[in-house]
């Protein structure tokens, strides 16, 4: 590919006589970075109240209520095998599954009728959730086709604010941030859930 | 499947202007569009006690990094070359287009889905596909109003944001099935089941295409992370399913490390569609999950721009699109009377960057403004539009009429006695002014009055009656 280097060399030689003489500029990170809200606030409610701001389907529970809250949820849904990926904590999804182990294939994937996941971090002040593909998250396609996603977050995993969030990622894995069920705002700029995307997102957040 | 229209040979803006404000349909539906938006973003911003300080990071880090963009670029090609992507360099739209059509070309396939993307619309990548025999699926809903309806994008957020729900189900009735699945029968023009014919019409395609192609919002320079922003769940589709991701990006989309991620994920979403946080975000670096992909980084005019002194903040913009959901004369006259896919404030000084000011249109864009400095307010990246907008003015070569009128002036301001005699004869004239000027001055006086002339200057007032005491 020759047409390559030098289009390479041409947009390089080009920047380096646009810049030459320009000021550089300083840094200065003065906005909020170590997650202390303006007033001491539950991180948890905060969470919920945002999540639910989305239309997404939200549930406190304690630890031991985890299997009763997953298995109510996908019996309301008539989710009967939901798909759950590799590592998800034994006892929280129903004992009839389907695993991605083959790997599925996208139309088995689109037949699914749900998925039951963890996440990595969410985030308070946003109501997001953090998907990084580790243990109990898996590949990115398993929480986009099929048409319903159960998330399970554990308290201990939120954090306030996206600045708390982005430090604790690690950008070498292929992340997904979630808030709240797919979405589109583009007929009249009028907010309208369900497109592409999960259209039901159900979050059981672990007191 | 008609091809696109495209914007060239277009007449300039005033004339664009004036013919779209007398379409009573679009400017209902763009200042329903506009003034939801607008309210949703300052309750969103207004909700974050350190928005001023994020704006300044923002501005500061986009500024520090077009300073040193070569050194940035270079290391974010070796951090995607080490995670197993593959970076190319466009010098300008034909050589992107080019490099675009060879790599999809390479994998055999002869069609592609695409992610809504600005620097894809900029080069008119989906009509050189289609020279190549290659089909470009849009599969953002607005875009697929757009290519559906063998239209042009009027917005950068929203393409479709001069369409309202009745003529979208029209366009969706009509076109849906030359392109793919038909719309459902009896669909209603309810914004849902219009989303629900979206789904079921790009389902199948989603499921089977093997080639992707995208924009990025945000590149990571010191870990080569691209990051794409987006609300329906086409975009996750798109860059999660296909075998082979071509993302095209143009090079002031850089941030030099990951933790800048952290100011713009704040501010571009409460800017773009006045949400807390968009839908979805997704970001990946080099190749993810078995997938092949491809960088294209885009120039095709950016280097230009970085040039300018006063003209370069142009480069710190994001896209959100703030800006033309503020501006009184893009509320009025639409996005397509810019002649650009980037209309509005941001399309103003961004495209005769781009474009040059050679043709009647981007000669006219710096003064598609009143100057009012909204867009300033609202800009999330501090982009001083109305300092750019004055500052093109005065590149741009003036018509003859007023070039003599404004050296006309100049004679007469330049000394102070023919200022106090052209008072003087324009005093007992006063009567013989008309109200509209003839000939080529007649530009003038259709859209402004004429001054009233005073019978006497203030001077003349002053020296007669000693300052208002006899």
């Amino acid at each position: 590919m020759n047409g390559r280097a030098d289009g390479r060399e041409l947009i390089l030689s080009r920047i380096r006589a646009a810049v030459a003489s320009a000021p550089d500029v300083e840094i200065t990170r003065a906005y909020r970075t170590s997650g202390v809200p303006p007033e001491p606030v539950d991180l948890v409610e905060l969470f919920a109240e945002r999540v639910a701001d989305y239309r997404a389907v939200v549930h406190v529970v304690e630890e031991e209520g985890v299997p009763a809250a997953i298995a109510a949820a996908l019996a309301l849904r008539g989710v009967g095998r939901p798909v759950v990926p590799d590592g998800l904590p034994p006892g929280w999804a129903p004992r009839e599954t389907v695993t991605d182990d083959p790997p599925l294939g996208p139309a088995e994937l689109d037949a699914a009728g749900g998925v039951v996941t963890g996440c990595a971090v969410a985030i308070a002040e946003t109501g997001t959730i953090v998907l990084d593909a580790g243990p109990g998250q898996g590949r990115r396609a398993l929480t986009l086709v099929p048409d319903y996603h159960l998330c399970v977050v554990r308290a201990g995993q939120i954090v306030a604010g996206v600045p708390q969030a982005v430090a604790l990622l690690d950008p070498a894995r292929p992340l997904t941030w979630i808030s709240g069920p797919s979405a589109t705002s583009d007929i009249e700029l009028n907010r309208v859930e369900g497109v592409h995307g999960p259209r039901t997102l159900e979050v059981v957040i672990v007191r | 499947m008609s091809g696109r229209a495209t914007f060239l040979g277009m007449p300039a803006f005033p004339v664009n202007a004036a013919a779209a404000v007398q379409d009573s349909q679009l400017r209902f539906n763009l200042r329903k569009a506009t003034h939801t938006i607008r309210g949703r973003r300052a309750s969103v911003v207004a909700e974050v006690p350190d928005w001023a300080e994020l704006r300044a990071a923002g501005r500061q880090i986009k500024d520090h990094t077009l300073r040193n963009l070569e050194r940035y670029l270079l290391r974010l090609e070796e951090a995607v070359t080490r995670a197993g992507g593959h970076v190319h360099w466009a010098a300008d739209a034909r050589e992107a287009n080019r490099i675009v059509a060879g790599l999809v070309r390479a994998t055999g396939e002869t069609s592609v889905v695409k992610v809504k993307s600005m620097a894809t619309q900029e080069i008119g990548l989906n009509e050189a596909l289609a020279a190549e025999g290659i089909t470009a699926y849009e599969t953002d809903l607005a875009e697929l109003i757009v290519q559906l309806g063998d239209d042009w994008p009027s917005h950068i957020l929203v393409p479709a944001i001069h369409r309202n729900r009745s003529e979208i189900r029209e366009i969706f009735l009509e076109k849906m099935a030359e392109w793919g699945r038909a719309a459902p029968e009896g669909l209603t023009d309810e914004p849902r089941a219009l989303a629900e014919a979206a789904r079921l019409h790009l389902r199948e395609r989603f499921l089977s295409t093997k080639v992707a192609i995208s924009g990025a919002n945000f590149m990571i320079a010191e870990t080569g992370t691209l990051v794409v922003l987006e609300s329906e769940g086409n975009g996750r589709m798109c860059l999660t399913l296909p075998e082979t991701l071509i993302s095209v990006v143009g090079i002031e989309k850089l941030l030099p490390s990951w933790r800048d991620l952290e100011v713009f994920l704040q501010l571009l979403p409460r800017s773009s569609t006045g949400e807390r946080m968009n839908p979805y975000t997704s970001t990946w670096t080099g190749a993810v999950e078995g997938q092949e992909f491809h960088l294209v980084l885009l120039d095709n005019g950016r280097t230009g721009v970085l040039a300018d002194e006063v003209g370069r903040q142009a480069l710190r913009c994001i896209r959100c699109s703030a800006c033309l959901n503020v501006c009184p004369v893009y509320e009025r006259a639409g996005g397509h009377a810019y002649g650009s896919v980037y209309p509005g404030p941001i399309g103003a000084i961004l495209t005769p960057q781009l474009r040059g000011t050679t043709s009647d249109l981007d000669a006219s864009l710096p003064y598609a403004s009143t100057l009012c400095g909204a867009c300033f307010d609202v800009c999330p990246v501090a982009i001083d539009i109305p300092e750019v907008l004055v500052h093109l003015r005065g590149r741009v070569r003036h018509p003859r009429a007023e070039r003599l009128g404004m050296r006309a002036a100049g004679w007469v301001f330049d000394r102070q006695e023919r200022l106090t005699r052209a008072e003087r004869v324009a005093g007992r004239l006063r009567r013989f002014v008309p109200r509209r000027l003839p000939g080529p001055l007649s530009a003038w006086t259709e859209t402004r009055d004429l001054p009233d002339i005073p019978p006497e200057s203030f001077r003349d007032w002053w020296d007669r009656t000693d300052g208002g005491t006899r």
